[in-house]
């Protein structure tokens, strides 16, 4: 989708958050010169053309109690990373599952799949039962908690 | 410590995570389905958002179709040099999130730069700040993800 200069205005106008207000696009329309069925209309546009993935709550994982953060890395075979991408995709505790490239010989891993727990041995429970009820026994895999957060803002638009 | 989200907060988080409603007044169109007063939700969210159980209410962008370079890159850090290098690397603008993991593979951080170009270049900024290597792993394919976070 080509996007406009306008819709750039609107882009880094949003991506800090939606007014918390009872006409929230229109506001938005106000303080960048829009009027509100211009907006929707742009907003709807670029849900529909990927630009936007999702528009709705991000949630911060650690502050709800989701502590067990794992990055779940496997070294999937090029011939099966279809089945087993959509496998791992397809699982209610998978929050993402992505290919990335291998960097051999320091990095053999090209799946990367994140999940999300209280408790480590609760999230260990679970990567063990997937193990098994999708047949990756003879994937060789690795567990990566998370310990400390750095730092955490979304990407910024000019 | 946050409070513990009740159930109209956990039905919030569930449900607006893939998406909201986009009419002239969402929040009362959304407060319906939930069955409560558009001010309530308002205020639930404003409260979620004070206690950072949200980070935002708004848009995700796909970072490459806004004609962004967004990467995923790992570095192996001695641990009496990690807090430094740590530093280091969070200094840089481009570096949305870190996150230390316990593997040698020990900090994991988000790039996101203006052009796909520039990914290259502040990598290898970051490596001569710091004198590590910088392990690149951008996505090369998302599989589909059926459900949302559930709280």
């Amino acid at each position: 989708m080509v996007l406009n200069e306008q819709d750039y205005r609107l882009i880094a106008e949003i991506q800090g958050g939606l007014p918390l207000s009872s006409h929230p696009y229109a506001e938005i329309g106000q303080r960048i010169g829009l009027d509100e069925e211009t907006v929707i209309g742009r907003i709807d546009a670029m849900l529909e053309g990927g630009v936007i993935k999702r528009l709705g709550i991000v949630v911060r994982h650690h502050e709800l109690g989701y502590t067990a953060n794992a990055m779940v890395v496997w070294d999937v075979p090029d011939e099966r990373l279809d089945e087993v991408g959509a496998k791992l995709g397809a699982l209610d505790c998978i929050t993402l599952c992505y290919q990335r490239p291998r960097r051999l010989p320091d990095w053999p891993y090209n799946l990367f799949c994140m999940i999300h727990g209280r408790e480590r041995d609760k999230v260990l429970g679970y990567i063990d039962r997937l193990i098994s009820s999708e047949g990756l026994a003879e994937i060789p895999h690795k567990v990566l908690f998370s310990g400390r957060r750095f730092k955490q803002r979304g990407a910024r638009y000019q | 410590m946050s409070p513990e989200p009740d159930a109209i907060d956990r039905a919030i988080l569930n449900r607006y995570q893939g998406g909201f409603p986009i009419c002239e007044r969402p929040y009362q169109v959304a407060a319906r389905e939930l069955g409560i007063s558009e001010e309530e939700l308002i205020r639930r969210l404003q409260g979620m958002l004070e206690h950072k159980q949200l980070s935002r209410f708004g848009p995700l962008y796909h970072a490459e179709r806004l004609g962004g370079g967004l990467s995923l890159c790992a570095m192996r850090i001695p641990a009496d040099q990690f807090e430094q290098v740590a530093e280091q690397v969070n200094a840089f603008p481009e570096v949305a999130h870190n996150y230390a993991r316990d593997h040698a593979f020990n900090m994991w951080f988000v790039l996101a730069t203006e052009t796909p170009e520039r990914i290259g270049a502040v990598l290898q900024e970051i490596e001569q700040r710091t004198g590590f290597r910088v392990y690149n792993m951008p996505k090369l394919r998302e599989f589909f993800i059926g459900l949302r976070f559930e709280v």
